[in-house]
């Protein structure tokens, strides 16, 4: 390994060689201020486009400034990062973008957590000393994500995820000079594009150019309307990630403090994703032993390997650019789903409230839950199974908006029957934790021996695609893992080429899986945070008395007094889906 | 995918994957695929460019980058009869600015625009080698030399 030796306001710094200034300089404690750029070190996930030049420092003999997110660090280098002249500049960058950014910071989306305004705080700008043309486009609304390029700084962190870390390939930088802005093919909608709503370019985004549909309002409207039972449900992920909301510690388990929230919120009732999680795994799980047991039976039109189906982000991913695969995934829908369906029968048969009455709402770390909800497949006579999709910050906003003081909440419990959930429900919310989960009931069901040791580490971690084989008693279980929609293209053209010897893969479409989400706290380009929520959940998962799902008791009464057994005929009417070719061609008359 | 709005001719059609064929189908060999799509409709329209990014395997959205940042290539058909004024120095200061605002208001397009019956496009160049005749404006293949706003009636009446 090759060093360079340096010197950054005064201090003298060895780095490896290729390393850039910006990482030159933090290795010494060293912070320069960065606007475009944006990290995930442990994804590999970098944006350095060079383009708002907010980095920017003095390096000796160099006649003008260097952008120190893309100059690489070299021997003998003398560099000063605050210099009057330094600090000028970037004051004038920063006024410049500022000239062509509307100034509605008050009642901005994103107001208190906008990368740009926090720049113009640390930098102390105080006034705009440039007046000109203001861009403006036609904000773009889809079912889940608004575009209002007006606020759009091009630093392209949105077009890398779209393209590099997703290969969805909907967003990308269009014309040049002053009319330069990042959209869709042909600037049509993003609904009509690629775009599975997957939300990584809401996650990153730094200033209200890309924000989520607020449906606050309809829940509040929701909460109100006497003659509705309200019934919410909340995702794995939620409970690892809302603390952040609140100044508390990223990996902050909060899941008692947001079921007391909710019911101060006025839920009638306050049940867990996670158990419709369970549910999804007995469904999930029977799925693919039927497919294994015909496959090792010689059948050889049975389609292996098996893929997970509860992201609807991946969902449209394959609906979009592999519909010749739509017949691989599981058909079993998205715990999300399964829950709405259950809520609005067997629990609404229970409470003896009619369906036209309860409205369901899901709080998730999610963007493309949004989109899933609406889809005409999940609804009956056109009630939909679950009416809205909040997401985490969305939730965030709510119990500000109500005034109820978070962190001095009392721990409260689920209410039930759909509030009791065990470990494998909990691990959902995290890369790997579904295969995990699925393994933990498939090994039982299919050995008939009881399993001894439930955690698979070696279906843990955070590498982009990973492998494993698991001993079913003898019958080696190959699992494929993949997080972030540019992995999984890899794992299905493979399946396209014939190449893949995988029975079962898990892919969640966002990086880290759905504690990762577009929905989610946002991260800020700290890597840390995503590890810390992982941790949470298996902390979770740990202290659970149940870690199977099917040994969670009110899923076994379910099948015992309501759907039979798993894939029964009203199981499979109820819990599973089927998908669509969304692959828009062009026609050539 | 942006909703059908024009026919291409197949034999067209079937010319741009041989070219794409031709260059390996590589997703880095985009603009000078573009270049030659070109030549072949003469514009780039949405569908002409949805074709080359299935070929290259690469995102529309990429596709429609490169055609808006070039200034060389257009989403506009070209008129039947394709203006050209040169705005080359010696055209500019002996009055091409004036010859060119009179085709605007005369044929009511901008820089870079069709007319509505398709019948004349307006674009600008820079020097064609005739400074001697400055300020010069070309007609599909035709030059026109020391022409005045006035003349401009003149030479659009040619192609009436």
């Amino acid at each position: 390994m090759e060093f360079v030796n340096l010197i950054i306001d005064n201090k003298p710094v060895k780095v490896e060689k290729g390393t850039s200034i910006l990482k030159a300089a933090h290795s010494v404690g060293i912070d320069i201020p960065t606007l475009c750029y944006m990290s995930l070190g442990d994804m590999n996930i970098e944006n350095k486009p060079g383009g708002c030049r907010i980095c920017v420092v003095e390096v000796e003999g160099r006649k003008n400034l260097a952008p120190a997110c893309c100059t690489d660090a070299h021997t003998d280098m003398v560099i000063k990062t605050n210099t009057m002249r330094v600090l000028n500049s970037r004051r004038t960058v920063l006024e410049l973008i500022l000239s062509d950014h509307p100034a509605d910071c008050l009642i901005c989306a994103k107001s208190g957590n906008c990368e740009l305004q926090s720049m113009a705080h640390k930098l102390g700008v105080r006034k705009i000393h440039y007046k000109g043309e203001m861009s403006t486009y036609k904000e773009d609304f889809s079912p889940t994500i608004i575009r209002d390029m007006d606020k759009c700084i091009m630093c392209r962190r949105c077009e890398m995820m779209c393209n590099k870390v997703q290969t969805v390939g909907a967003l990308w930088g269009i014309n040049r000079g002053f009319q330069s802005v990042v959209s869709p093919a042909f600037e049509m909608d993003l609904e009509k594009s690629t775009c599975t709503y997957c939300g990584q370019c809401v996650a990153v985004c730094p200033t209200g150019a890309l924000t989520e549909v607020d449906h606050t309002n309809q829940v509040i409207g929701a909460l109100a309307d006497p003659k509705k039972t309200v019934v919410v449900q909340t995702a794995p992920a939620v409970r690892a990630a809302l603390g952040e909301e609140f100044g508390m510690k990223p990996g902050t388990l909060v899941t008692g403090k947001l079921t007391a929230a909710l019911r101060r919120l006025g839920f009638d009732y306050v049940f867990d994703t996670d158990f419709a999680a369970d549910l999804t795994i007995m469904e999930e799980g029977t799925e693919l032993l039927g497919r294994l047991g015909r496959h090792l039976a010689g059948d050889k039109t049975v389609k292996l390997p098996m893929l997970t189906s509860c992201c609807p982000g991946w969902v449209n991913f394959f609906e979009k650019q592999f519909p010749e695969l739509k017949d691989i995934p599981s058909t079993a829908r998205s715990p999300q789903q399964m829950f709405g369906a259950i809520a609005k029968t067997y629990f609404a048969d229970q409470i003896k409230v009619e369906r036209k009455d309860m409205m369901v709402i899901s709080v998730m770390p999610c963007l493309a839950k949004k989109w899933e909800c609406q889809r005409d497949e999940f609804a009956t006579d056109g009630s939909p199974d679950v009416d809205f999709s909040i997401s985490t910050r969305e939730l965030a906003n709510l119990i500000k908006g109500a005034n109820i003081d978070f962190n001095s909440l009392p721990d409260e419990e689920f209410d039930n029957p759909m509030g009791e959930s065990t470990g494998a429900g909990v691990i959902f919310g995290t890369t790997g934790g579904v295969i995990e989960a699925a393994v933990r009931t498939a090994y039982e069901l299919q050995t008939k021996k009881k399993l001894e040791k439930v955690d698979f580490e070696e279906l843990r971690g955070f590498e982009g695609v990973r492998e494993a084989t698991i001993d079913f008693d003898g019958l080696p279980i190959r699992i494929g893992i993949a997080h972030g929609l540019g992995n999984a293209r890899k794992l299905l053209e493979d399946i396209k080429a014939g190449k893949s010897n995988f029975h079962a893969i898990e892919i969640m479409a966002c990086p880290g899986g759905c504690i990762g989400g577009g929905g989610q706290p946002l991260h800020h380009g700290d890597s840390s945070i995503l590890k810390a929520r992982q941790m949470a959940l298996y902390e979770e998962d740990k202290n659970k008395p149940i870690r199977k799902s099917h040994e969670n008791p009110f899923i076994v009464k379910l099948y015992k007094e309501f759907l039979g057994k798993p894939m029964s005929e009203k199981a499979h009417h109820l819990l599973h889906t089927h998908y669509f070719d969304k692959k828009n061609e062009f026609i050539i008359e | 995918m942006s909703s059908v709005k024009i026919k291409l001719n197949p034999k067209e059609v079937e010319k741009l994957k041989e070219v794409c064929t031709s260059f390996n189908n590589e997703g880095g060999e985009l603009i000078n695929v573009l270049h030659k799509a070109q030549g072949i409709f003469g514009y780039l329209p949405a569908e002409v460019q949805e074709i080359v990014a299935a070929e290259l395997n690469v995102p529309v959205a990429k596709v429609y980058g490169v055609v808006t940042f070039y200034s060389f290539f257009t989403m506009i058909p070209k008129g039947l009869h394709p203006i050209s004024v040169c705005t080359g120095t010696a055209c500019y200061v002996r009055g091409a600015e004036k010859v060119l605002d009179e085709f605007r208001r005369r044929l009511k397009i901008q820089v870079g625009e069709t007319s509505a019956d398709g019948k004349f496009s307006l674009s600008c160049l820079r020097c064609v080698g005739a400074c001697g005749l400055a300020p010069v404006v070309m007609v599909g293949e035709k030059v026109y030399g020391r022409v005045s706003p006035d003349g401009v009636a003149e030479i659009l009446a040619e192609y009436e």
